[in-house]
């Protein structure tokens, strides 16, 4: 229940900080994810993010900025484990299940629906 | 014509104090909530999957098992009247990439499985992967030369 609460409202209030960037400086949904990933992954670079993902668990990996510090978390691991090549890989490797289900799963989702008549 | 102005300043500072709920305030109330249960629920995700599998591979069963209930919401078209009313709090979660991916790939059918469904898809998703990598690599960079 504590983690929920947690989760709850470091999640809430990562979506409060874009709905601000939303309404003041009018930028669309899909700069406001770049912006969001990129932020987690430079966050993730330095370390910051960490402390805010073990404290808030989903509430800081659900968020588009999970995702960023996901990329950065790979491929620091990745140079780790295999060096210059880990700066090529590392990103995609980490990236490569929300990727790819996201493909997958809006593919056969594609098939079956339809687009709405307007 | 100076007047006229001048009058229309005043109604207009009339109007912000006359309105107390000012847009902006309920679309963070909103965003708040919403954004906040999708994680909440994330975290009950997150907790039922570390019983039996390791943190990072918890977390990679939360992402797919939330893109996936998205990916369904948006065929029915659900998610987008769910963002209608909660703004950023269903953008800024991994549920609204996912809605990102999934709305043009429907939307662009008409155009072909290849370049409608296949190419479009990446409409929104394109733009978050290419900046995600080349930040990506940027960190992995600094901390190939400087971090370790």
């Amino acid at each position: 229940m504590v983690s929920f609460l947690k989760a709850f409202l470091v999640g809430g209030l990562l979506c409060v900080i874009g709905q601000i960037l939303i309404d003041k400086t009018k930028l669309t949904s899909g700069r406001i994810l770049v912006i969001y990933v990129c932020l987690g992954c430079i966050l993730g670079g330095f370390g910051i993010y960490q402390p805010l993902k073990d404290f808030a668990g989903a509430g800081a990996t659900v968020p588009l900025t999970g995702f960023g510090y996901r990329l950065a978390d790979g491929v620091m691991k990745e140079v780790d484990s295999s060096g210059v090549l880990g700066i090529f890989t590392g990103g995609m490797k980490a990236a490569a299940g929300g990727v790819t289900a996201a493909v997958v799963f809006a593919f056969l989702v594609a098939l079956v629906a339809n687009p709405k008549e307007k | 014509m100076d007047t006229s102005k001048r009058a229309k300043q005043e109604y207009d500072q009339m109007v912000k104090k006359a309105s107390p709920n000012s847009p902006i305030f309920t679309n963070c109330l909103k965003a708040f909530f919403s954004g906040g249960l999708i994680c909440g629920f994330g975290q009950l995700l997150l907790d039922y999957f570390s019983k039996t599998n390791s943190q990072e591979d918890a977390a990679l069963l939360v992402s797919v098992t939330l893109i996936a209930i998205s990916a369904i919401l948006t065929g029915f078209g659900l998610y987008e009247k769910l963002g209608k009313h909660c703004g950023a709090g269903t953008i800024i979660p991994i549920t609204g990439f996912a809605n990102s991916v999934v709305s043009p790939a429907i939307e662009f059918k008409k155009e072909g499985l290849i370049f409608g469904t296949g190419a479009k898809m990446f409409i929104l998703a394109g733009p978050v992967i290419v900046y995600g990598t080349f930040t990506s690599m940027i960190v992995g960079l600094i901390y190939y030369f400087v971090g370790r």
